[in-house]
């Protein structure tokens, strides 16, 4: 069997990848997809957990797709939300959409 | 040297890798040897697609690299003996939410040549890294020396019929599953208000 380490050690490289996408890319439907790397870095650690202390359990695997669920909800609005607002700035990086400001 | 050279080098040492991943895997914590290399292999496909998604400077082709490392996380699923979750995983993230990006990147499509890619990338870089670092001193403190019992790895795995009575049992995660339908509900309706494009005509008529 592989050690349990090695499954958290890609999963923390993945996470951290995704964190350098989400805080260093301009355009944001590239910051979403540091976020959808993000979710699956945790998906990859909730089912090596499942795996290797309770594989018995349903609850590991239900868990993790209901993390997929909400990963698809947010991409779903997060897209329609930049689509809007390229519709109306003709711009897509996140720091020029500040019409709520003061 | 020829762009085909290079790239033939380049499978030459991907190969060397996984190979010898599976080897170091197998003298070290005597795990099968196909399992290693597969379990390596997939491991590079995940983190390779993933860093060529947020270093990619064309954004559809990090579209691609992102259902690459999307792929290769459906194979660690199914080395970690959920195959329900790694079809669940090439259906929708590869399917539907790839699919979406692939769309929202055509739509602002005269934006994809960005001229600078990056917010200050060093810094981020720098902060990534020690993240990474602060993480794998954390689980090497925590878990390296963590070995499951034996009659873990010999019981018998929950399956995908366990998961749906689960799914609909009011002792189990009915309530959940229910909340679950709803937000996509919510989420999809909220998408389409959000993304629908208000023409004129009925502009004037609102005022």
């Amino acid at each position: 069997m592989i050690p349990l380490w090695l499954y958290l050690l890609v999963s923390a490289a993945l996470f951290s990848i995704g964190t350098f996408g989400v805080l260093a890319r301009r355009n944001g439907v590239a910051v979403l997809m540091g976020v959808e790397l993000m979710l699956n870095a945790v998906n990859i650690n909730l089912i090596a957990f499942w795996r290797y202390m309770s594989p018995t359990e349903v609850n590991g695997v239900a868990f993790a797709a209901f993390v997929i669920v909400i990963a698809a909800a947010e991409a779903a609005v997060g897209l329609a939300i930049i689509i809007s607002v390229y519709r109306s700035r003709h711009s897509v990086v996140p720091e020029e959409a500040d019409m709520l400001k003061g | 040297m020829s762009e085909s050279m290079r790239n033939f080098l380049i499978f030459l040492l991907i190969l060397a890798v996984v190979i010898g991943g599976g080897v170091l895997l197998n003298s070290l914590f005597s795990v099968p040897f196909f399992l290693g290399v597969t379990f390596v292999a997939f491991g590079l496909i995940t983190l390779g697609g993933a860093v060529a998604v947020v270093t990619t400077r064309n954004l559809f082709r990090a579209t691609i690299w992102l259902m690459v490392s999307l792929f290769g996380i459906a194979g660690l699923f199914v080395l970690l003996e959920a195959p329900f979750l790694a079809a669940v995983q090439v259906l929708v993230y590869i399917g539907a939410i790839a699919i979406l990006f692939t769309f929202a990147v055509m739509l602002t499509r005269s934006l994809t040549q960005l001229k600078d890619r990056y917010n200050r990338p060093y810094a981020t870089l720098a902060a990534s890294v020690l993240l990474f670092a602060f993480l794998t001193w954390v689980i090497w403190q925590v878990w390296g020396n963590w070995t499951p019992s034996g009659d873990i790895m010999l019981a018998t795995i929950s399956d995908t019929t366990d998961l749906g009575v689960a799914l609909v049992d009011k002792e189990g995660l009915v309530l959940p599953f229910e909340l679950a339908s709803l937000l996509l509900t919510a989420a999809m309706i909220g998408a389409i208000v959000i993304a629908r494009d208000v023409d004129e005509d009925e502009k004037e008529k609102r005022g």
